[in-house]
């Protein structure tokens, strides 16, 4: 039964090719002139490079995309389903060529914008307007780029700090911290206890990040770092405090021991330090738990969540929230069947099926009622009071300036790099763009 | 003039169908011609499977990198179009991360060449010598070299975790606490872990190149050496040694290119951290191109990378290796 079920997708797909090819030029050109019309009923077959190649949402995806084919028997739905790394060397190779796949994974902000400005990725804003008005508004914001959009989200979370009740009891704090001074004053309370306080993947550089970017983002506010990106200039002050602000906190020395060369997801990594109790908090996305659980223990109840602290003076506000989902990227030649299908798997209903899983987030409007997870729940209700929305700076940004924000940080906290620095590393890189 | 022509015609290897057919056309210059036609097509046509195979995935590569490598292009969408010339190249050399790479490398090649290698030599010369279960630590000490890099480094990961890892562990029963550290975590010390991992991974295949060569040395030299009234290390400093020159020299010579182009075992280790202190030029390449996407400034550092890899080898092959491929060539030479 499977291996006739495989014959038949691969004589299927291989007839798409064919069919395809023998009529490519012309059903392209009808492509770009009605701009997504109705579907001309012929075979098509639509490629789809997926991030989530493990379950519990490959199988969401492929269940979907059964219903699809099913209610669409011209369509093919090629799910190619990679792990991160692979994803992105991969996507950069065949891009070299001037094409994308139809449909592919993307987190939005810089990276995007590249895509867009290669003429990759398809403007869809008139394509979705009938039904872009059910997808969270904030979630969807990371695919606009000039007011014009490129991709649809199907998962929005956000970062804050995870930490173990029964460790902070246990160094005599009693509320999670709501400022910065006492966010220190909670790290020496739990330093004294004999507690590390805080686990950092050091050797993964993208969880360092979130600090100087939250405080960034209460210092200096949302405005100055979206500022910064259309200048091209970091040299702000406030920039500069934030990472003074950075350094208190290394200065008290927080971390678990040998957190320079600590992975984020392995066996003695960020994550399993927190699992295995061994420090009290982390400052991590809406994925932490699963994480943590993966890789040691699942600390139940004992987990809580607080958001990021306002820091006194800051002109941002602490309700302002940092972090990222995922989404649907179309490319340039893709068939009106590829956006169709983004339609399909963004009815609430569909998105649900995937939401009830925990692996990702609300991104369509209604939808909140299908998370089950306590956790998850936390990161919902802190979302939910969410005034302002601030996407990861290694994917708002250009790519090489994203990752200069991961490598300068890192050398903060390791101690090797001043704040001004820092701001200069920044500004030269973003410059060089 | 024509016993000259005749004399011609024996002297380069014919191939067979000249000898077949010998005097169909009178082997006059015109059939000559038709007959080298014919064996340049031969070897045209068995040449050209692995010809279009080295074109397409070695000279097309090295070529398009170095085209690459004077742009300043993303990656994305076609060939690159924004030229500026050789500006990738000098900021690469007033970059501290890539003059870093190259003095780390630097120090992989001197350690390798001073501890690294002498060490496979010994426990070759070592398991030379008639002992019990010697077939059994030739395989032990050969097992690294046969696991792949990427298991090596995760298995090591873990041996150097400074919370449970096994080497401090070890070091604590032994009583030597003081000496436990955070190996890969500790930007000064971290080029050293990478090396003994490096160590761990390739003396093995040192120690079998020696081995080999070792006893290609015949018995009897030794004997005459012994007889003559020369102790161990005489014989080890004035008969082995020499003899195991031309091993030596390839050895050093695979294991310093190897340095240069290090990469997987460093990238799961570490990723060339913590802040860039084991960092490789190909790590640095890699991080450029796929994390940074500046496919241009990355073509760049491999553009270099090759050219320091072409340069040593042909050095080295010209001044280290000559004595030792001098008899292959001119060999060659004197048949033709």
């Amino acid at each position: 039964m499977k291996s006739f079920n495989r014959r038949s997708v691969v004589t299927l797909a291989a007839a798409a090719l064919l069919l395809a090819g023998c009529g490519g030029g012309g059903q392209e050109s009808n492509n770009a002139g009605s701009g997504g019309g109705a579907s001309s009923g012929g075979k098509v077959t639509v490629e789809w490079w997926t991030i989530h190649n493990i379950d519990p949402m490959l199988g969401v995806w492929n269940g979907l995309v059964k219903d699809y084919q099913a209610k669409h028997p011209n369509v093919t739905i090629k799910v190619n389903a990679m792990n991160v790394e692979n994803f992105k060397s991969k996507l950069t190779t065949v891009t070299q060529s001037g094409k994308a796949p139809h449909l592919f994974h993307t987190w939005g902000g810089g990276v995007l914008a590249q895509q867009v400005e290669a003429g990759l990725v398809k403007d869809i804003t008139s394509d979705i307007a009938s039904w872009s008005d059910t997808l969270s508004p904030v979630a969807l914001s990371a695919y606009q780029i000039d007011g014009k959009t490129y991709g649809v989200p199907h998962d929005l979370g956000m970062v804050g700090f995870w930490y173990n009740k029964k460790l902070f009891a246990k160094a005599g704090i009693d509320a999670p911290p709501a400022t910065w001074t006492e966010f220190l004053d909670d790290v020496k309370k739990l330093k004294a206890a004999g507690i590390a306080p805080i686990a950092l993947a050091g050797k993964a550089k993208w969880p360092g990040h979130y600090y100087w970017a939250y405080l960034a983002m209460r210092v200096a506010g949302l405005d100055a770092l979206k500022q910064a990106a259309e200048t091209k200039s970091f040299e702000n002050p406030d920039f500069v405090t934030a990472g003074q602000k950075l350094k208190e906190l290394t200065a008290l020395e927080p971390f678990q021991p040998g957190f320079l060369g600590a992975d984020y997801d392995k066996p003695d990594g960020q994550a399993a330090t927190i699992g295995n109790g061994k420090a009290a908090m982390e400052l991590m996305g809406q994925w932490a738990p699963s994480v943590q659980r993966d890789t040691s223990k699942d600390l139940g109840e004992d987990l809580g969540f607080f958001p990021f602290p306002a820091v006194e003076g800051g002109k941002g506000a602490a309700t302002e929230a940092f972090g990222g989902g995922g989404g649907v990227a179309v490319g340039a030649d893709a068939p009106p069947e590829a956006i169709d299908f983004l339609k399909f798997i963004s009815e609430p209903d569909n998105h649900r099926k995937g939401v009830k899983t925990g692996a990702i987030f609300p991104a369509v409007k209604g939808t909140e009622d299908a998370v089950t997870d306590q956790h998850a729940k936390l990161v919902t209700e802190s979302l939910n009071k969410a005034t302002g929305y601030q996407l990861y700076l290694d994917q708002a940004y250009p790519p090489a300036v994203g990752q200069q924000v991961n490598d300068s940080v890192a050398e903060l906290i390791a101690g090797s790099k001043t704040p001004e620095q820092v701001v200069a590393d920044i500004t030269t890189a973003a410059k060089s763009e | 003039m024509k016993p000259e022509t005749l004399a011609a015609d024996k002297r380069p290897a014919q191939p067979g169908p000249r000898r077949a057919r010998p005097s169909s056309d009178g082997g006059g210059a015109a059939g000559r011609r038709r007959n080298r036609r014919r064996t340049l097509m031969t070897i045209t046509l068995f040449l050209l499977p692995a010809l279009v195979l080295f074109v397409l995935l070695v000279l097309a590569p090295i070529l398009l990198a170095a085209y690459a490598s004077v742009f300043k292009w993303n990656g994305f969408g076609g060939l690159p179009t924004n030229f500026i010339g050789l500006d990738n190249f000098t900021r690469m050399f007033e970059d501290p991360v890539f003059l870093g790479d190259l003095w780390r490398g630097l120090i992989l090649i001197v350690l390798s060449l001073v501890v690294q290698l002498p060490l496979a030599l010994g426990l070759a010369l070592l398991l030379n010598q008639p002992m019990r279960g010697r077939a059994f630590y030739r395989l032990l000490f050969f097992a690294p070299y046969v696991l792949s890099e990427v298991i090596t480094a995760v298995l090591f990961t873990m041996f150097f975790s400074p919370e449970r890892g096994l080497a401090n562990e070890m070091l604590s029963m032994i009583g030597l606490e003081e000496l436990s550290s955070t190996w890969l975590s500790d930007p000064s010390s971290v080029m050293y872990s990478v090396f003994i991992v490096m160590t761990w991974k390739y003396f093995g295949f040192h120690m079998i190149l020696y081995l080999a060569g070792r006893q290609g040395i015949p018995n009897e030299l030794i004997e005459a050496a012994q007889l003559d009234g020369a102790t161990g290390w005489k014989v080890f400093r004035h008969v082995t040694l020499p003899l195991l020159g031309p091993t030596i020299r390839i050895s050093a010579f695979l294991s310093i290119i190897g340095a240069i182009q290090l990469f997987d075992l460093v990238w799961v280790l570490t990723e060339g951290g913590p802040i860039h202190s084991s960092e490789t030029m190909a790590i640095t390449m890699f991080t450029f191109g796929f994390g940074r996407y500046q496919v241009g400034y990355a073509s760049a550092i491999s553009v270099v990378m090759f050219l320091i890899s072409l340069v040593f080898a042909l050095g080295y092959q010209r001044f280290v290796l000559r004595r030792d491929t001098e008899g292959a060539i001119t060999g060659m030479r004197d048949q033709r």
